[in-house]
């Protein structure tokens, strides 16, 4: 009887495990316009990306600063390899971090390790 | 009050509050008199209680307070007659992200504020005014609702360096803490070990045993309180990481262990009534010390850029008004005459006027022997004079400087990511959610197939699987070896764009070189006199520089260079005439001298029949020779060309040591340049080649299937540098084009590409051993910890060792990287 229990605790618990970290789809945000026509978004770098999806408009630039809340060297760093830049964050620092999307698409941004995550999901 | 009612429709149809424009919703705090808006803090609250009209006016105006520009804000433009200074406040009182909005909204809105940048951690504002008292400053922090107060000296440049020091120290605080609670743990949890411990089932030791459940709990709660926080923050995120494992691991022992204390009767088995409170305290204090020790590691990582950032001058020591003032580095402008004497530091990038020296550049080209510098010589900030007194002005400042330029080249490059990493950032977003489902697995294995006691198997696998799994080593491998790698690069003076061209470096079968200025040098100089008559050697190239001192064609410039170098000094010609594309004629001390073609001879009546066979000889070596003629008969031959580098040859014969395909591209005739490609030992010569052309036959090259590397001065050669697989461009002193090509050899040498291809071979070498090591340990690692290894042998991991191998998985990834250090070009350590 236990052993029933065990294995059907098991298999939901790792099917919590597939849905929670890797079927949910995030909403995302869309950045904001500034006057000056730049699409900003403020993120909050602490043991992930808050938001982590930012939608943009393609051909438009766009701005997001950085904020890391958080001692951790993880994420000291952020890179968004699609589009050629990279940023050191200073805990604490807001750190702009700008470029000009091209094509529509989804395009990560991660930390130098690929362990934190976001995206910016262009269109 | 109209304006409120336009903000209160603005603020409610946007739903954000006016200080920090953060989106509130309806439980937003509110303030009578202002219906409709809300705020997110009380901070925020009272920031707008305090300018309402400023908020109201920047939301109404529309625009944006962050974007404002110096003069919208009131300020004055800075330049001259105006100077900007920087003011350091230290800032108390913020609760959160926004509030560094705020205040920095706050005093961007000061007038005559140029700028204003807040660090929430650091508790500092930043400001940059134009002739404002610091009081202003302090008052309109302390009107948004904070307090401030001037630091005095210097902001701390290495903040980042001391909080990283603060960080570490604070970890081995938490190591020290939990290794001293898992002494006594370890000593009580064995009674079958250790002598004097009471016997197992009694009342004394369950005493005792409940003594280290709560000795455990401040080490879960205070030296692992990260693992729990950081696994915390990642869960919200739906991602999960090393903390996160670690987090589930200890409190996982900690929880059936106390369970087991205090509920016997939930477990019936006696057998089962055991306690892991060691594997607690131990793997919590042994993952700290990793991650203390991989904090340290990994700061040596980027030593090379720090190093970089501290080669630049603080000062300078300026010529104004004819007097000498020494100033701060940040106050030198383009112009500027700056003076250096022996052993100071050149401050800024500059060219010479007036005195002479020798100078060290070899922090910034990589190039160990002093240049000799003279009037009109460039001169590049950072590098060290080192033998005499010289005055320069100032061409490049601030951030134009090539020190700047390399130092944000080398932090983007680091910041960037090598194919072979893209890879492993795919395997590392599943990694830590799999290890988990292992560690579920492994579980229900146990329960359903072990032996008994099966719980306390299950319980003690699964959480050898969570300790053991290192996402961190696998995480660091690539890019620890690749910020090394760059940093040593810019050492050399070799500037690697991106992890992109560092790794197709490695690959590379085929170095296309363009002739002029990569493997010449760019320039004729003089290289043969013919003696034809009477005349001494010394007398023609006298006579022949003489009449050639009033030509500025680059020919004759190489015959008074060459003349001038041997010690003779040519005399200004008495009559001098030019025939465009034929030859001069001058009048030198007397005597009616002819330079020029064959045509050009026979015009002027000069017979130079016999000149024939030795012109065609020099013309076979790739060289212009010129007949010189004096008072109507031939007096001997001058011969200029284009000479090859000095290290030119040894560069190619390493080329070729390497394995590696040369190839000469050029637009030259091809008897030029076989004559040189035949000097320089180069295989394969396309000439001929039009510049437009160039890039067509590197796609030709690459169609051979070659991995080719084209090599150019960078300006002539663009879309040929674009076209190859890795385009590197050759910079001169300190014209670097480092805008185009993937890899700039900031010194003009073939030898710098050999160092680049070692370089890359060896930081891919060192990327391969951390990859490797890191999946093997891992694939290896957790199918032991599961106990795949049980059946066949009986051989159980012990969650300690697990704890163990893990905090040093990643310390030893990193120290692997920090290899990568101690390398040096071979070319280097043959000199050594």
């Amino acid at each position: 009887m236990d052993v029933v229990i065990v294995v059907l605790a098991g298999v939901a618990l790792i099917g919590l495990i597939v849905w929670y970290f890797w079927l949910w789809k995030p909403g995302g945000v869309s950045a904001g316009i500034t006057s000056g026509g730049i699409q900003e978004a403020f993120i909050v770098v602490k043991g992930g990306y808050s938001p982590d999806t930012i939608r943009v408009e393609a051909g438009r630039p766009v701005r997001l600063v950085f904020n890391r809340q958080e001692a951790d060297p993880c994420s000291e760093k952020v890179v968004l390899d699609a589009f050629g830049v990279s940023a050191d964050l200073p805990e604490g620092d807001n750190v702009p971090v700008e470029f000009i999307p091209g094509q529509p698409g989804e395009y990560e941004f991660a930390c130098q390790m690929g362990m934190l995550r976001g995206k910016v999901v262009v269109s | 009050m109209e304006r409120v009612n336009q903000l209160t429709e603005q603020g409610a149809v946007a739903g954000r509050d006016p200080v920090c424009d953060m989106t509130v919703g309806a439980n937003a705090l509110t303030l009578d008199g202002f219906s409709g808006v809300g705020f997110c803090s009380e901070h925020c609250r009272r920031a707008f209680r305090a300018a309402p009209d400023w908020y109201l006016e920047g939301t109404v105006g529309g625009a944006d307070p962050v974007d404002r520009t110096p003069a919208d804000t009131g300020g004055g433009p800075s330049g001259i007659g105006h100077q900007a200074e920087t003011i350091n406040l230290s800032v108390s009182g913020m609760s959160c992200a926004s509030c560094v909005v705020t205040i920095e909204r706050a005093l961007k809105s000061t007038p005559g504020v140029l700028d204003a940048q807040v660090n929430f951690a650091a508790e500092e504002a930043k400001v940059e005014v134009d002739a404002v008292p610091v009081e202003v400053l302090t008052a309109a922090i302390e009107a948004a609702g904070y307090q401030a107060r001037v630091i005095d000296g210097q902001p701390d440049e290495d903040a980042e360096q001391a909080a990283r020091i603060r960080l570490y120290r604070k970890l081995l605080r938490k190591f020290a803490f939990a290794a001293l609670v898992a002494l006594p743990v370890i000593y009580f949890s064995y009674p079958e070990l250790f002598p004097g411990i009471p016997e197992k089932g009694s009342t004394a030791l369950d005493l005792i045993w409940g003594a280290m459940a709560l000795l455990t709990l401040p080490v879960l709660a205070w030296s692992g309180s990260q693992f729990f926080t950081g696994a915390w923050a990642a869960f919200k995120h739906r991602s999960a990481n090393m903390n996160t494992l670690v987090a589930i691991g200890i409190s996982a022992a900690w929880l059936y262990s106390t369970v087991a204390l205090l509920f016997p009767s939930l477990i019936p088995e006696e057998r089962l009534r055991d306690v892991f409170y060691d594997v607690t305290a131990v793997v919590t204090a042994l993952v700290v010390l990793g991650s203390a020790l991989e904090i340290k590691a990994r700061a040596r990582t980027s030593e090379a850029l720090k190093k970089l950032i501290g080669l630049q001058a603080k000062t300078a020591r300026l010529i104004r008004n004819g007097v000498e003032v020494e100033v701060p580095i940040e106050d030198v402008m383009v112009g500027d005459i700056v003076v250096v004497r022996p052993g100071e530091k050149i401050p800024v990038d500059g060219e010479v006027v007036s005195g002479a020296s020798a100078v060290d550049e070899s922090m910034v080209t990589g190039e160990p022997i002093p240049v000799e510098k003279r009037q009109g010589a460039p001169v590049i900030g950072a590098t060290i004079n080192k033998t005499g007194l010289f005055r320069f002005r100032a061409t490049r400042v601030g951030r134009d400087t090539m020190l700047s330029q390399i130092i944000r080249m080398v932090r983007d490059a680091q910041g960037s990511k090598a194919p072979i990493q893209r890879t492993v950032d795919k395997v590392a977003g599943y990694f830590v959610p799999s290890v988990m489902i292992i560690a579920v697995l492994t579980f229900m294995a146990w329960y359903v197939f072990g032996p008994a006691p099966a719980l306390l198997y299950a319980v003690i696998t699964a959480v050898t699987v969570l300790v053991i799994a290192c996402p961190c080593a696998l995480g660091l491998a690539t890019p620890t070896s690749l910020m090394v790698g760059i940093g040593k690069g810019a050492e050399a003076g070799i500037l690697i764009k991106s992890g992109d061209a560092l790794e197709t470096a490695h690959r590379i079968d085929t170095v296309v070189l363009d002739k002029t200025g990569t493997v010449t040098r760019g320039e004729p100089s003089l290289t043969d006199v013919v003696v034809m008559g009477t005349f001494s050697e010394t007398d023609i190239l006298a006579m022949a520089a003489s009449a050639e001192t009033g030509s500025e064609h680059p020919l004759g410039e190489a015959i008074v260079g060459g003349a001038r170098a041997r010690g003779i000094e040519p005399v200004e010609p008495d009559h001098f005439e030019a025939v465009p594309g034929h030859g001069i004629e001058a009048t030198v001390d007397g005597r009616r001298v002819v330079l020029g073609n064959l045509k050009f001879m026979a015009d002027r009546g000069v017979a130079a029949g016999p000149a024939e066979e030795v012109l065609e000889r020099l013309s076979d070596d790739g060289k212009t020779a010129m007949l010189v003629g004096v008072d109507g008969r031939l007096a001997g031959i001058v011969a200029v060309a284009d000479t090859t580098k000095p290290d030119s040859v040894a560069a190619i014969g390493r080329m070729h040591a390497l394995g590696l395909e040369v190839v000469m591209l050029t637009g030259d005739n091809v008897r030029t340049a076989q004559a040189i490609a035949r000097q320089v030992g180069i295989d394969r010569v396309f000439a001929e080649v039009l510049p437009e052309d160039k890039a067509t036959q590197i796609k030709l090259l690459q169609a051979e299937g070659k991995i080719v590397a084209m090599v150019g001065d960078g300006i002539n050669d663009a879309p040929a540098l674009a076209q190859a697989d890795v385009g590197m461009a050759m910079g001169t002193g300190t014209d670097v084009a480092m805008e185009t090509g993937d890899v700039t050899l900031v010194k003009g040498s073939l030898t710098g590409i050999v160092t680049a291809i070692e370089l890359s071979k060896a930081t891919i070498r060192n990327v391969r051993q951390n990859l490797v090591g890191a999946f093997a340990y891992n694939t290896l690692g957790i199918p032991v910890a599961a106990g795949m290894l049980y059946p066949f042998f009986g051989v159980l991991l012990s969650p300690l060792i697990a704890g163990a191998a893990m905090a040093f998985s990643s310390v030893t990834v990193v120290s692997n990287a920090n290899r990568l250090r101690r390398w040096r070009p071979s070319l280097v350590k043959e000199a050594a």
